[in-house]
């Protein structure tokens, strides 16, 4: 029985190898937040990090990600308030909200290596991101939100450093 | 019709729900208890909750819930009709809740009658109702408040009603809608006359309306634990595949051999459906314990199939058909009949001819298609995200083979609906698998299945043919749209429409928009029904249905016929949309969003370079009566080789009353998006009688990097709220063609809009 390490627990999950992490995520362990989309990697819906980068968890097996840190959506923040999350929402992004999670999650690999990312970074990041309602112009002022934040947030605490 | 039956399983039946919907009834909005366990129709009905109509319940912790009748795919309508309520209830934003209804016939749309999500008709046809339900709250929570506090009843009007609180600056005494809840003094009822006499505030009292509040489900949307349909989470339950023929529709299974399948671990059963109601032909269910492993048995499952009457039917055989019926003489029944355009044909200075075609589309939501099914005593449950309740609880006894009475749908958040999910086809596999393993099962559609079972919305073929005057006055027109009929599929007489000529009911979700607020006084319209395309690709509605081909076809005429008589298109339309007659009223709305547009997007102010071009278009979606303003200025441009790259799409929508206005923007860009995809990028064909688009790399909506400028203009003009959700949809492919003919000379007459066509059209 396969342990996977997700969003910082280790949990043992009745699935073989070949299953795709995606459903081991939703059947097994029941974190619904990821979703399935397309089952072939094209819409993103399904994005997870493992160890820090965006991965497609319906690509993903469960075999080759033992040992690995994964995180979903529920666990990008303790609370939700991700700056991602809180500019999801300031932004008022979600219509249907079925692809937004992985939207986030999506978002949040970029952020995280680049909190000043330019548009045609952040199209050429999202680009692989369905959204059938067509949120698309709202994710990007979430994201240039959410960055602005994040390097705000960062001064702020490079200005308290003690020199 | 389905209703609940009562008190079938007597043990379970909370007694204090009965008691407090006794006020519920009595306010006239509901008639009908439902005992039925697992309706949880509302927030937790504690005994002193005050449910002052079947629309919200107010608890005692003063949390306002209000149920939504309406399917939200995203359009956010659960939180506008709480909105509407919270502005004459007087509540506080920050109390206000949301829950999904089930589909108990107390649910139905106080309009339609019937629990269906469509047409953008959610807010216009439930404005009202909501409004009315949430000032008799707030009269029957200021007079108790009066009694609680001590005040003689004629005082009642020297309360003030703001932020869930009720109070008396006089006497400065105040009381919460919590503590009124709770004082148990809130029972005042409401009879129907009463009801419609209360008198609501004018739109210069409104603190809500109008107001961008936040959107109640957003905040479960970014965190994961929104629930679609997808999402539920059954005791016991097991999955089911779909395995589905080559064939689109009249496929038969004459065999399947699961010696394979049964080597899968946890497969438990191959299921062949036998489906009485006509909604799926040859489909094949593969149940095991985890979707994972049902997906690999439905892989390993040797199906031999009997293709049926269509298995040789392509895209140019139903196209071929459609050319064919337009051009029989008695071929389909007229949808309008003014005056004589054969007639005013033969004495025209000039006549133009044109032929329209649009393609197959899919609505691919990205949530595919799914339903849990569980029978649990006499009650078949059902869970899914669907829009059309009261039809596909029907759908689902039929393939339980039970009375719809007996089954109740749980409601979920949709992951995307754009008309896919009025259709039931996902809980016949789900109840028959159920029905077979004895569980409940949740059925999940591959992304595969997902697209080639989709109920499309149909090939078009449309032949327009213009009269013009020797003053280069347009004074004929006549209009042939030939296609499958999606609405007639339901068999539901009330959807459809008596034909002018008195040739029988048609389907006006065919023509709607071809009845268009034009001054023209010779007008034929005539629906043609291409019963092949019918049978070989049962098709379904997509976002605003019909004008998304009578437009193409209508607002792309207009403009030929300007070109044709050397006029600017957009003041030709002005001078049509004169407001005689019949178009009284609509015709110069349009008119003046028309302009808005116009203004908004520089359209003849602005130079353009070499190669670039603007378009105009105006519609009015859906049905006439229930019409809708919108115009758009298209700004392209066209590269030698035919490519064309859209730079800009300005919008105007004439809202009458805009209850979000943030909303409205998000609901116009989204629609305007995806009437810029279906013009440029979404294509199906048929092939052997099978769609040949299987995912997301054949079939391709826009992506963020496909996404041009989109500007959004809102008029709130004072007029009653109209719907929002579809009308951008269908204006913006016949600004673009217009836009390319402006930019290069190409006229374009087949959606999509590839650069061959455009390229083509440059040359000849």
């Amino acid at each position: 029985m396969p342990t996977l390490t997700i969003n910082g627990r280790s949990l043992s999950v009745d699935a073989a190898n070949d299953t795709p992490l995606l459903w081991a995520i939703r059947e097994q362990l029941q974190m619904t937040g990821t979703k399935f989309g397309c089952g072939a990697g094209l819409c993103g819906a399904c994005t997870v990090h493992v160890n820090g980068e965006a991965v497609r968890s319906c690509q993903t097996m469960v075999g080759d990600v033992a040992g690995k840190k994964i995180t979903t959506i529920e666990g990008l923040s303790a609370k939700g308030d991700h700056p991602l999350q809180k500019a999801w929402i300031a932004e008022q992004v979600p219509q249907c909200g079925y692809c937004q999670s992985g939207q986030i999650m999506q978002a949040a690999s970029l952020l995280a290596k680049n909190s000043n990312p330019t548009k045609e970074e952040v199209v050429a990041h999202m680009d692989g991101n369905l959204c059938r309602c067509m949120t698309y112009s709202r994710i990007q002022k979430a994201i240039m939100r959410a960055a602005s934040e994040m390097r705000t947030a960062s001064a702020t605490s490079n200005e308290r450093r003690p020199t | 019709m389905n209703e609940h039956v009562k008190n079938l399983t007597p043990e379970t039946t909370d007694l204090s729900r009965r008691s407090f919907l006794v006020g519920t009834a009595a306010t006239g909005l509901v008639l009908g208890y439902a005992g039925v366990p697992g309706i949880e129709s509302a927030a937790a009905a504690a005994p002193a909750s005050f449910e002052p109509s079947v629309w919200y319940a107010i608890s005692p912790d003063g949390l306002v819930t209000v149920t939504c009748g309406k399917a939200d795919m995203g359009q956010h309508i659960a939180s506008t009709m709480a909105q509407i309520v919270c502005e004459e209830l007087g509540a506080k934003w920050s109390d206000m809740r949301v829950s999904l209804a089930s589909n108990d016939p107390k649910f139905n749309d106080p309009v339609l009658g019937a629990q269906i999500t469509g047409g953008s008709w959610s807010t216009m046809m439930n404005f009202e109702a909501m409004s009315r339900a949430g000032a008799a709250g707030r009269i029957a929570l200021t007079e108790a408040a009066a009694a609680a506090m001590g005040l003689p009843p004629y005082f009642k009007d020297q309360l003030v009603v703001r932020d869930s609180v009720v109070s008396h600056p006089k006497s400065k005494k105040q009381m919460s809608f919590a503590e009124i809840v709770k004082s148990g003094k809130a029972t005042k009822t409401f009879t129907p006359d009463e009801l419609k006499a209360i008198k609501l505030k004018t739109p210069d009292q409104y603190t809500m309306i109008g107001v961008s509040v936040p959107q109640l489900d957003i905040p479960s949307k970014t965190n994961g634990t929104a629930k679609y349909g997808i999402d539920v989470m059954l005791p016991g339950m097991v999955y089911g595949k779909v395995v589905t023929p080559p064939v689109r529709f009249g496929a038969t299974v004459k065999s399947v051999d699961d010696s394979e399948a049964k080597k899968v671990p946890g497969f438990m059963k191959a299921v062949i459906l036998d489906d009485k109601t006509g909604t799926t032909s040859g489909w094949v269910v593969a149940v095991a314990n985890t979707y994972a492993n049902a997906r690999k048995a439905a892989d390993a499952l040797k199906i031999a199939y009997d293709g049926g009457p269509n298995a040789k039917l392509s895209s140019q055989s139903l196209l071929d058909e459609a050319k064919r019926l337009q051009g029989l003489e008695d071929s389909g029944q007229f949808f309008v009949k003014d005056g004589d355009p054969n007639a005013a044909f033969g004495t025209a200075a000039k006549v133009v001819e044109a032929e329209y075609t649009t393609s197959i589309n899919i609505h691919a939501p990205l949530e595919p298609m799914n339903a849990t099914a569980e029978f649990k005593g006499d009650i078949l449950h059902i869970y899914s995200g669907n829009q059309f309740a009261t039809r596909s609880g029907a759908i689902a006894a039929g393939a339980a083979g039970i009375d719809p009475k007996f089954v109740v749908m749980h409601q979920h958040w949709l992951g995307g609906g754009f008309g896919r999910r009025l259709d039931a086809d996902m809980m016949i596999p789900a109840v028959q698998a159920a029905k077979a393993v004895g569980k409940p099962v949740k059925v999940i559609y591959s992304r595969e299945n997902d697209m080639t079972m989709d109920f499309s919305r149909p090939l078009t073929y449309q032949k327009v043919k213009a009269g013009i005057d020797g003053d280069g006055k347009l004074v004929a027109l006549s209009h042939d749209v030939v296609s499958a009929w999606p609405t007639a599929r339901w068999g539901i007489p009330d959807f459809l429409t008596p034909s002018v000529d008195k040739k029988g009911p048609l389907d006006s979700f065919t023509v709607n928009g071809a009845d268009f607020f034009y001054t023209v006084p010779n007008h034929y319209v005539r629906a043609i029904k291409n019963e092949l395309a019918h049978n070989a690709t049962p098709s379904g509605q997509l976002r605003s249905v019909a004008p998304g081909w009578t437009f193409w076809a209508v607002e792309s005429m207009i403009d030929e016929i300007a070109a044709a008589t050397g006029k600017d298109p957009a003041q030709f339309r002005i001078s049509l949309l004169d407001g005689a007659g019949k178009n009284d009223g609509g015709a110069q709305r349009l008119r003046n969003t028309l302009l808005a547009a116009m203004g908004l997007a520089g359209y003849g102010s602005r130079k353009l370079p070499q190669g670039e071009g603007m378009g105009v278009a105006c519609v009015s979606s859906q049905e006439r009566a229930s019409a809708s303003w919108t115009a758009c200025v298209a700004h392209v441009a066209v590269a030698p080789s035919g490519a064309v790259t859209v730079k800009k799409l300005t919008v105007a929508t004439d809202v009458g009353t805009q209850v979000h206005p943030d909303n409205i923007r998000a609901q116009v860009e989204g629609a305007a998006l995806w009437g810029l995809s279906l013009a440029m990028y979404e294509k199906a064909t048929l092939k052997d009688g099978g769609i040949e688009q299987t995912n997301f790399d054949s079939y391709r909506p826009l992506r963020m990097s496909q996404m041009p400028e989109v500007a959004v203009a809102v008029i709130a003009n004072g007029e009653k709220a109209t719907g929002v959700g579809e009308p951008a949809v269908t204006v913006v492919a016949p600004a673009i063609g217009n836009a390319i003919f402006n930019a290069s000379g190409a006229r374009v007459r087949a959606l999509p809009i590839t650069a061959e066509a455009v390229k083509a059209s440059m040359k000849a």
